[in-house]
């Protein structure tokens, strides 16, 4: 491949600016990498790496700016100028065609003729063993889990024989395991020579992948720095462009605290007729996190569903105060006084509605409360307009359409809105999924000062050091069990490790499960 | 048994233009673009291959006009689509409205210059149009009459389909062509040039549309212009391609059962079932209506609708 233009630049950017109408993406940015290096491109949320980075792969054309290719100038009016000049990028949603087996989205677009399957075969399965990859050529993508899938969006480059590999945010969606492997591929590839830009918001990656940092705020570059050479709060303090603390805050429990959800020998079916919940038994207090652990589909999103009324209840029961909610459709919760906030996975999909602006997504929430026929659209824009004060939304308008903007903005507005509906039980899935640090943080304070109001929030989240330091307790759910419920100031990760992997089920966490629900 | 194999030989008749409809209409969604303008691509092209079959009394070059037709009716729909992204149901209904409409104007206007205020296909094209009798083959007691015993326009239509089912599915271009329906974003990022790849495919979609219409135009019709010739036959197809689940070959069945229904009134004997003839004239649609619903509950992601059909592509879409 490239391995004797290593330590040459394979990418060198000079003065890139991009605006879309009167937004500038990106403003005077540099970036340069060298074949055989790993460059991790760090910045906030909106902050223009996935603009620049579309730009590369011919998405998008500067607005000025020279981009140069191994040394070259070169213009990129298409993806197609981008392949033929080896950059091959794996898109943060990725670009595959469903229906379509992995084979065939591989050789997908190239310029050779039709080869036969079986020689398509061979050759997709020599590039997967010089880079340690697996995949079932013949398998649908729709089939396949969101590794897999990136598996393919890897090999479909490699395919074309590129030797710039640019990642946007690709452990965004991955396990722990999943990225570790994905970090050894990225490896095998730089040792063979190819240059590689990896976006990603989890600090801890980029000092584990990269060779060298570059930062951008707001559109600009700050500047790169070696990745030897520096720690997590200093990229934080880049990034963010102030000191930051990385210390999540605990505030203390209320002693007298009684439960707010008390919930029996519950049980839930998925759709297709498995198991969802089994038996569960626990107590959400008031003014408390309990943060909810599990590896992906243990039950965390039937758990929610089931507290919220969205889902059928097959066993059990769930007792907000003393009030039965098994049976009680969604508005009949709500016309006991009884508010239950939400805030899901899929922000963008059940969360909110995406081609609307603010007001109008408030205004959902509300509606129902106001009299007569017409709506009034004044007190959910008053609503918006403090939402976007207090919480620093970061948007054109209050009516510009949530699917505009940025991940961590859309969070914003989601949980804002949730919020400020002033909840009794506040429940959270994956609510920093996606976010960078600062809005991270942000997060995780609008989720402290609600318990200090008293509201029972449930966290499901998937990062257990942070589990570990926001959380009252944590429970531990294994394919769609408890598997334990500890106390999290006491805790250590390994316990829960063992617990989410259903090791360690032993009469000790039952214990616990039982005192807590005393 | 010789009605069954009267019936079979006229619904294989009358299903023929539902079939250039049906495939014409599966080109248009198999790169993303839902045109409900068959109907008057159709009309168009019924309206020029009538005309000119009239005029210089050619089949080839009638055929060759309605598929020109054709192709320009899809080229309006195809600028207005893809190139100035305007919403493609509304753009599909007006090319509808506009092309029964322009054919009828101009079937007015040559009926009224016409000697005897009629317009009736000369003799020699008459000739070539009509069912075929080839030696030997056509003899077959049963087969012959069968398989070897129609119109010219039959035997295109099934190797119309055919080419566009191999094209579609087993060429290079073709897997390109479905990645564009199914997801444009991804089709460009693997180097395809969408809109070259969306153009080619609407315009041929729309010229095989314009032969199905100048078949009810030369044959149904009896060589005869009438208004309106095209009559629903259109529509019908728009919804065959659900029926067929977006598999060209599969609209050759499709279309047989739709041409079955159709006919079905001039064979069930009045004796035996005594049904008003509006029952029967009904029934395409019903079906219709019921393939629509059926379908709806089908799950399989093969035998789906292209994911991107109805919506435009914009490389630069945040």
């Amino acid at each position: 491949m490239a391995q004797e233009k290593k330590d040459t630049y394979a990418i060198e950017c000079k003065g890139i600016r991009k605006t879309f109408g009167s937004v500038v993406a990106n403003n005077n940015v540099d970036l340069d990498v060298k074949y055989g290096e790993i460059l991790a491109l760090l910045g906030e949320n909106g902050s223009g790496k996935t603009t620049l980075m579309n730009m590369l792969s011919g998405i998008y054309h500067p607005d000025a700016g020279t981009i140069r290719i191994g040394g070259q100038e070169v213009s990129i009016n298409s993806p197609t100028d981008a392949i033929g000049l080896g950059i091959g990028m794996i898109h943060q949603h990725f670009k595959l065609v469903d229906v379509h087996s992995a084979m065939d989205n591989i050789v997908l677009g190239t310029k050779e003729k039709r080869i036969r399957p079986k020689e398509l075969k061979a050759k997709i399965e020599e590039i997967s063993s010089k880079f340690g990859l697996e995949v079932d050529p013949e398998k649908k993508i729709y089939n396949m889990s969101v590794s897999e899938k990136q598996t393919v969006e890897i090999l479909k480059v490699l395919y074309r024989g590129a030797s710039i590999l640019i990642l946007d945010e690709p452990t965004a969606v991955l396990t722990p395991q999943e990225t570790e492997k994905l970090f050894a591929i990225l490896r095998r590839m730089k040792e063979q020579g190819c240059a590689i830009v990896i976006i990603t918001h989890k600090l801890n990656e980029v000092l584990a992948i990269s060779d060298r940092v570059e930062i951008l705020r707001k559109g600009e570059s700050i500047g790169t720095v070696d990745t030897k050479d520096i720690d997590e709060k200093k990229l934080t303090e880049l990034m963010v462009g102030r000191p930051v603390t990385l210390e999540i805050d605990r505030p203390e429990r209320k002693a007298d605290a009684v439960p707010e959800i008390v919930i029996r020998n519950l049980n839930v079916e998925r759709p297709d007729g498995t198991p969802g919940l089994t038996n569960v038994n626990f107590e959400l207090m008031e003014g408390e996190i309990l943060g909810v652990a599990g590896i992906a589909g243990s039950g965390q999103k039937e758990l929610c569903e089931a507290i919220t009324g969205l889902t059928e209840i097959k066993e059990g029961s769930i007792v907000h105060r003393e009030e039965e909610l098994v049976g009680m459709t969604f508005k009949d919760i709500r016309s006991r006084g009884i508010r239950i906030s939400f805030v899901p996975e899929d922000r963008l999909g059940m969360g909110l509605v995406a081609s609307m602006g603010m007001v109008d997504n408030v205004l959902l929430k509300h509606y129902q409360d106001q009299q007569g026929i017409f709506i009034d659209r004044k007190t959910p824009r008053k609503m918006a307009e403090k939402m976007v004060k207090e919480l620093g939304i970061l948007t054109p308008s209050v009516d510009t359409p949530v699917r505009m903007l940025s991940g961590g903005n859309v969070q914003k507005v989601l949980l804002g809105r949730e919020i400020i509906a002033e909840p009794n039980v506040l429940l959270t899935a994956y609510p920093v999924r996606g976010l960078d640090i600062n809005s991270s943080y942000t997060v995780y304070d609008l989720l402290n000062e609600q318990k200090k109001k008293g509201v029972a929030v449930l966290l499901v989240g998937e990062d257990l050091d942070v589990l570990l330091s926001i959380s009252d307790r944590i429970l531990v759910l294994c394919h769609g069990e408890v598997s334990g419920i500890v106390d999290a100031r006491k805790t250590t990760k390994e316990e829960v490790g063992l617990l989410m992997t259903g090791v360690k089920g032993t009469k000790e966490e039952k214990e616990e499960s039982t005192d807590g629900s005393k | 048994m010789s009605t069954v194999l009267n019936l079979f030989v006229a619904a294989v008749l009358a299903g023929t233009p539902l079939l250039f409809g049906t495939v014409g209409e599966i080109m248009n969604e198999k790169v993303g673009h839902l045109n409900l303008g068959v109907e008057g691509m159709m009309s168009i092209g019924a309206c020029a291959g009538f005309m000119v079959g009239y005029q210089t009394d050619n089949v080839v070059l009638a055929l060759l006009a309605a598929f020109a037709a054709g192709v320009a009716a899809a080229l309006i729909y195809a600028v207005l689509t893809i190139t100035f992204m305007a919403d493609q149901n509304v753009t599909g209904l007006t090319l509808t409205i506009f092309g029964v409409g322009l054919a009828n104007f101009i079937g007015e206007y040559m009926l009224n210059h016409s000697a005897t205020q009629s317009l009736k296909l000369p003799e020699h094209i008459s000739a070539q149009i009509a069912n075929l009798h080839i030696p030997v083959l056509s003899d077959i007691p049963v087969l012959g009459k069968l398989l070897f015993s129609y119109n010219i326009f039959v035997y295109i239509g099934i190797v119309t389909a055919v080419i566009c089912w191999y094209y579609l599915q087993k060429t290079k271009t073709g897997l390109n062509v479905r990645a564009v329906g199914e997801n444009p974003g991804a089709a460009d990022a693997a180097g395809i040039r969408v809109i070259r790849a969306k153009y080619i495919n609407v315009l041929i979609g729309g010229g095989i549309c314009g032969i199905g219409g100048a078949y009810s135009a030369m044959i149904i019709c009896g060589g005869v212009w009438i208004s309106n010739c095209v009559n629903g036959l259109g529509w019908i197809s728009v919804a065959l391609v659900i029926f067929a689940s977006w598999s060209p070959v599969k609209a050759i069945y499709g279309s047989l059962a739709f041409g079955c229904f159709s006919v079905l009134k001039y064979y069930v004997p009045k004796s035996i079932i005594s049904i008003p003839n509006a029952f029967y004239d009904m029934l395409p649609f019903v079906i219709t209506a019921l393939v629509l619903v059926i379908s709806s509950v089908r799950q399989s992601k093969e035998n789906n609708q292209p994911a991107s059909c109805g919506t435009n592509y914009f490389r630069e879409e945040r």
